[in-house]
């Protein structure tokens, strides 16, 4: 009974396990620990004035990013009149944090779609290239957790809140995300990605911001109130236990038509075959008695 | 009908002749029956049963597991969870699985090991029947026909067949028709009026164009489904909100007014580079909003047509036969997107009288 | 025919009232019941009735034993289910929804699944085994269709089980409609537009489909009596039919000693068939519980009420209707305009004729085939599917157009799995579903000639047994050895092809001759290409001829066949109680 967690995914929490509630006090004393730890030497090298960060940025950015976007941030077009690097005037510090943040940029190599990879720079070295690029001109800024967190919030409160980002989120984003947060299938190649599991931080900036081919959602389209509650419904789904056991990839009919042929079918049309083999024979003659 | 034991087979039957001699190699008759441990070995036998009853003793645990996991695992407003799945169905599921599942192996181990399994011989008799029932159901037929007559009076007969079908076709028809309403014009015009409003989708607010960022993409409805009257009631509910939302949905997309290729005559009808188009496809009718910032392309997830936002929602990809309806739009006396006008052709996936 | 011995059967039908000759309980209920219904008399003809047996002959049990969980399934659901569209406010256990506005047939599916114990996972159960019930008819249909069965005098149940193959998918796709969630009602909404695209009618049938315009307000309703009512009795009606002409012909059987067209071999129903039919059907129905307990199908909470200005990605069908969904997605756009009317070929081509032309094919194969080869006779024993090759060739081809355009319809969900362009896959399938059927037809075909000329080459000369011999110059071959009696006859047990021979188009007047109509000169050339380039078996007088050389072979390589030598444990042999070495 040590795996049996009663309550999971609920978000007014009306009732827990003896067991839960011993859980998760484990959980919190590691958890608080662990912040401890990850966060307490940080805080030493985080007092760079704004002026240092900016030129900072500037450093970095001439060395890593200018080929594509130019010196200052202006964008290049290739010889074809192709657009190598966009300009980034106007594109904000909450670009600059999930472009690089997630590991985007800078690109492996250049084209429309831009898949998440391991990060190349430090937090601070991102901090200081995003303050360079919200200096080219105005945009987005970073936006702080108070912005995604429905943690203040009463219980009624967020479960209103949830409830309307899932309507939000599915007349916005299934329809190339897919129901789940799966990702689906976009022209020519490209791809929606999967966003179930992306950091609440990086869904709020790709709304402002619009990476690649995404619409932007910005603050006038989709109120800061709303990218929250969408942001909630999402850590929901993804919080939720399995309901109805292993999700198959989220994908939808054709992963489920796949496993009825595959796993039913297969074991079924195995057990016929075990029906109908014969069973060990012996040499031996039966003795009639 | 005889059956026969063992390799006790009869003749072969010279039915198809000349075919039969032919064949290179003569039956060699059904091969002799040999015998399992299980028929020869009293030990093996006695290891057999108590296997199987093994079994059907592990079904009944099975069983007794799923009503105790039927009472404990609750579902509803407290979930109980498994390794993050849902602790009841998944119990449920394996314990009814393991019950139906070993008695079904112990059946089958059952059929397999101790029950008797000298295969035996059933004759086939052709399908049809034999020649003499074959005459005397014509015959019976026919003096059945001759004794109604049906043959002599076509005076009756002609009448009856006449009223029956007269009564078979429009009756059902005649029956069916309070299905549904004619269609009428209904097709050919939605909610969209002039000076109505383009409300955001989910929250109904009204839309200044400096809401718009270049890139911005608003899921978007008409201001009407919105609308309540002074108690708070809705306006529009029930069957027309369905109706109404199911043509009246668009999208507004704003880009570059460098990037649009304004059609004919369709120059003024975006505002500052915002346009609107409807959201269902004209291919089966999905709702589509798939779309790229960069390409202005709009792909529907259903069956893949693509339309270029930027030209008029031409379509570059796909079985969509034709572009998206735009939806012209102007600013009102508050500053806030309104329609021109209804669409001027039909949304939705095509129909005969569209023309 | 065999004459069938009614002796039996004239002397227990006796005047006077049967009466157990050991009265134990059993026997007093049994003759308690005939007194009344006099059922022993067409019942003890079945008791021992006779299967053969056969793991590919329990395929079409599979659709039976999942048909009958579905129908259990399906009554648990309808205890809770509302079919009603009419508009409520969600407070049931699922948060992310509570408050929201949705049909009381979408609000009664969340209720199902979250505050009835058990009901998730009766909805995945009803799920999966509506999916298995489809795939194990197709599996069945390949099966039967591979081996012949489907010949006279058995082509009426084939047409039943097409017809069955229809209904089913009937049902899935009514089922699919009625949880209300975005996914079945953006299918709805698509079979509005296929319904629209019918000519001169297709409005009309929208409107009175859906009591008005999409959405209404009844369509859930009247797919929730087609979906309870109406396909389900026509299904059982059409299961009984054919399980019925299945008693009648009794089961076809494949070839080996002692089967011919006259018998059928294998085990009694009672006990046998009966404890082993019974134990699959606890077999099938605890696999299904076992999926629905551990894979999430179908998780409407998820998809969200349905709302016609929503849609999410990997809006699918489920995968039987993935065939004409497939064809749509690769069709190209064209619409024609004439007269005032519009035609959209872009839907009513892959989705409305489609389907229809290949049920008509399906239905219409045996006979064309037995016109084609103009075979009247009765077939009771299977044929493999080497042994008649452009049938099976045809079939493989029709199934290679079938796979293509259902990977089409998964076109999104492989181009995001595989790295693809949706554009290049729907271009390439756009070709690959004409071009893939010839190639597949022409290497199916060219596959079974040889597989036929493997057959005759293990017939004459024996099989392979892995043993290599050098010879006393030092050459090397392989050693043969004839394979045994019963196989050999196995191989031999099937009739040849009867070729229609050239028969003059005209006489030497000048005049036609009978039976050279047109229509039946084309069945002469399609007979000629349907056997052309068949392998045979061989003659008698081949098969002793091939046998004297091998003879001859084996006395070269005499003087070797000792213990030793390995042949002993090439497969074809049983050892347990070969010893590796011999005693000298």
């Amino acid at each position: 009974m040590r795996f049996l967690n009663r309550s999971a995914g609920r978000i007014s929490r009306h009732r827990r396990g003896p067991v839960a509630g011993l859980m998760v006090l484990l959980l919190g004393l590691l958890l608080t620990g662990g912040l401890y730890t990850a966060f307490s030497p940080a805080q030493a090298d985080t007092s760079a004035s704004d002026e240092e960060l900016v030129q900072q940025g500037r450093e970095l950015f001439l060395v890593n990013c200018s080929f594509c976007h130019g010196q200052n941030g202006e964008g290049v077009r290739t010889v074809d009149g192709d657009q190598l690097g966009p300009s980034l005037v106007g594109v904000g510090a909450a670009a600059v944090d999930f472009q690089v943040g997630t590991g985007r940029m800078p690109m492996a190599q250049p084209g429309a779609q831009v898949p998440r990879k391991p990060v190349s720079f430090s937090d601070e070295e991102t901090a200081a290239m995003a303050a360079f690029v919200a200096s080219l001109g105005p945009g987005p800024a970073i936006p702080d957790e108070s912005d995604y967190s429905i943690e203040g919030m009463s219980a009624e409160e967020r479960e209103a809140a949830i409830a309307r980002g899932g309507q939000i989120f599915l007349t916005n984003c299934t329809a190339c995300h897919n129901f789940t947060g799966s990702g689906g299938a976009m022209p020519r190649g490209g791809y929606a990605p999967r966003i179930l599991d992306v950091e609440p931080r990086y869904v709020y900036e790709a709304l402002l911001s619009g990476p690649q081919s995404m619409p932007t959602f910005s603050n006038g389209n989709l109120s800061p109130d709303e990218k929250r509650d969408v942001i909630a419904y999402l850590q929901s789904l993804r919080d939720d236990p399995a309901y109805g056991g292993f999700g198959m990839g989220g994908l939808g009919p054709v992963a489920e038509g796949m496993y009825a042929w595959i796993a039913g079918i297969g074991l079924l049309v195995g057990f016929a075959v075990w029906i109908a083999a014969h069973t060990t024979r012996t040499s031996k003659e039966k003795v009639e008695s | 009908m005889t059956t026969h034991e063992g390799d006790n087979l009869p003749e072969k039957q010279p039915t198809s002749g000349e075919l039969e001699a032919a064949d290179p190699i003569a039956d060699p008759g059904l091969p002799a029956h040999t015998w399992r441990p299980t028929d020869v070995d009293p030990k093996a036998e006695k290891r057999a049963e108590r296997q199987i009853a093994t079994l059907f003793g592990l079904s009944a645990v099975c069983t007794v597991l799923f009503v105790v996991s039927y009472f404990t695992l609750e579902i509803g407003e407290v979930t109980t969870t498994i390794g993050g799945l849902g602790a009841s169905t998944l119990a449920l599921g394996l314990t009814l699985g393991g019950a139906l599942l070993l008695i079904g192996i112990g059946i089958i181990q059952w059929a397999r090991k101790l029950m008797a399994d000298h295969e035996i011989v059933e004759m086939r008799h052709p399908a049809r029947s034999s020649d003499e029932d074959r005459e005397a159901a014509v015959a019976d037929l026919t003096t059945g026909l001759e004794e109604s007559g049906i043959a002599r009076r076509p005076l009756v007969r002609n009448s009856l067949l006449g009223a029956v079908g007269v009564l078979a076709l429009p009756v059902p028809l005649v029956l069916l028709r309070d299905l549904g309403p004619l269609p009428k014009d209904a097709l050919f015009h939605t909610i969209w009026e002039q000076g109505m409003r383009v409300v955001r989708d989910v929250v109904g607010t009204p839309i200044r164009p400096s809401d718009m960022q270049i890139g911005d993409l608003i899921n978007a409805e008409p201001a009407a489904i919105f609308e309540t009257d002074e108690e708070g009631e809705p306006l529009v509910e029930g069957v027309d909100l369905q109706v109404a939302k199911s043509k009246g949905a668009v999208i507004l997309v704003r880009m570059g007014p460098d990037e649009i290729t304004p059609g004919k005559g369709r120059e003024d009808w975006g505002v500052d580079g915002i346009l609107c188009y409807s959201k269902i496809c004209t291919h089966v009718g999905c709702p589509i909003s798939l779309y790229e910032r960069t390409t202005h392309h709009v792909l529907c997830p259903c069956h893949q047509s693509t339309f270029d936002l930027a030209d008029s929602a031409r379509v570059v990809f796909g079985p969509a036969a034709r572009p998206l309806p735009q939806l012209p739009l102007m600013v009102d006396s508050e500053g806030y997107l309104v329609a021109q006008r209804d669409f001027n052709e039909p949304v939705g996936p095509s129909f005969w009288e569209r023309g | 025919m065999m004459s069938i011995d009614t002796s039996k059967v004239a002397t227990s039908n006796s005047t006077k009232a049967a009466t157990a000759s050991k009265p134990s309980k059993v026997g007093a209920a049994a003759t308690w019941a005939d007194d009344r219904l006099g059922l022993a008399t067409g019942m003890r003809k079945q008791i021992r009735k006779v299967f053969p047996d056969h793991w590919s002959f329990m395929l079409g049990e599979i659709a039976l034993w999942s048909f009958v969980v579905v129908l259990l399934t399906g009554t648990f659901l309808t205890l809770w289910f509302k079919p009603s569209m009419a508009e409520i406010t969600y407070m049931g256990s699922y948060d992310q929804f509570r408050g929201i506005h949705m049909s009381e047939a979408y609000a009664s599916s969340l209720d199902i699944s979250f505050d009835v114990r058990g009901g998730l996972l009766m909805r995945q159960m009803h799920h999966w085994a509506a999916m298995l019930f489809i795939a194990a008819m197709f599996v069945h249909m390949m099966r039967v269709y591979f081996t012949g069965a489907f010949r006279k005098p058995r082509e009426l149940n084939w047409v039943i089980g097409c017809l069955l193959l229809v209904l089913g998918a009937l049902a899935g796709f009514t089922g699919y409609s009625l949880p209300d969630d975005l996914l079945s009602g953006t299918g709805v909404r698509a079979a509005d537009g296929f319904v629209k695209s019918m000519p001169v009618v297709g409005t009309y049938i929208s409107f009175f489909l859906f009591g008005g315009e999409f959405p209404g307000d009844a369509i859930i309703s009247r797919f929730y009596v087609a979906h309870v009512l109406l396909i389900p009795g026509l299904i059982l009606a059409l299961i009984a039919a054919h399980m019925l002409l299945l008693v009648y012909h009794k089961h076809t059987q494949y070839p080996g000693p002692g089967r011919t067209e006259q018998n059928v071999v294998g085990y009694p129903l009672m006990p046998v068939y009966m404890a082993k039919a019974g134990g699959f059907f606890f077999i099938v129905f605890g696999l299904t519980a076992v999926m629905g307990g551990l894979l999430s199908i179908n998780p409407v909470w998820k998809y969200g009420p349905y709302d016609p200005s929503k849609v999410t990605a990997g809006s699918q069908p489920d995968w039987y209707m993935g065939m004409p969904d497939g064809a749509l997605r690769i069709m190209p756009g064209w619409e024609s305009h004439f007269l005032g009317v519009t035609l959209s070929w872009n839907v009513l081509l892959p989705i409305i004729v489609l389907p229809g032309v290949l049920l008509t094919i399906l239905i219409a194969l045996p006979f064309l085939e037995a016109w084609i080869t103009g075979d009247k006779r009765e077939h009771h024993l299977l044929q493999r599917p080497r042994n008649a090759p452009t049938r099976t060739a045809l079939f493989v081809a029709l199934m290679t157009f079938y796979g293509l355009m259902w990977a089409a319809a998964g076109n999104d969900i492989i181009a995001i799995q595989f790295g693809f362009s949706i554009n290049q896959i729907t271009y390439f399938m756009r070709a690959a579903v004409f071009i893939g059927p010839v190639i597949a037809f022409f290497i199916a075909r060219r596959w079974c000639i040889s597989l036929q000329r493997a057959d005759n080459d293990r017939l004459m000369h024996g099989y392979e047994t892995g043993i290599i011999m050098r010879s006393t110059e030092g050459g090397y071959s392989e050693r043969h050895l004839p394979i045994s009696e019963g196989s050999a006859y196995s191989l031999t047990a099937r009739d040849r092809d009867e070729i229609a021979s050239e028969t003059p188009a005209t006489d030497e007047n000048g005049v036609r001759g009978p039976g050279t109509s047109r229509v039946e000169r084309l069945r002469l050339s399609l007979n000629r290409r349907w056997y052309q380039h068949n392998v045979q078996k061989p003659t008698a007088a081949e098969l002793e001829e091939a046998h004297h050389h091998a003879e001859h072979e084996h006395e070269l390589q005499s003087g070797l066949d000792h213990p030793a030598d390995g042949h002993q444990f090439d497969g074809h042999h049983t050892v347990d109680e070969e010893a590796l070495r011999g005693k000298h």
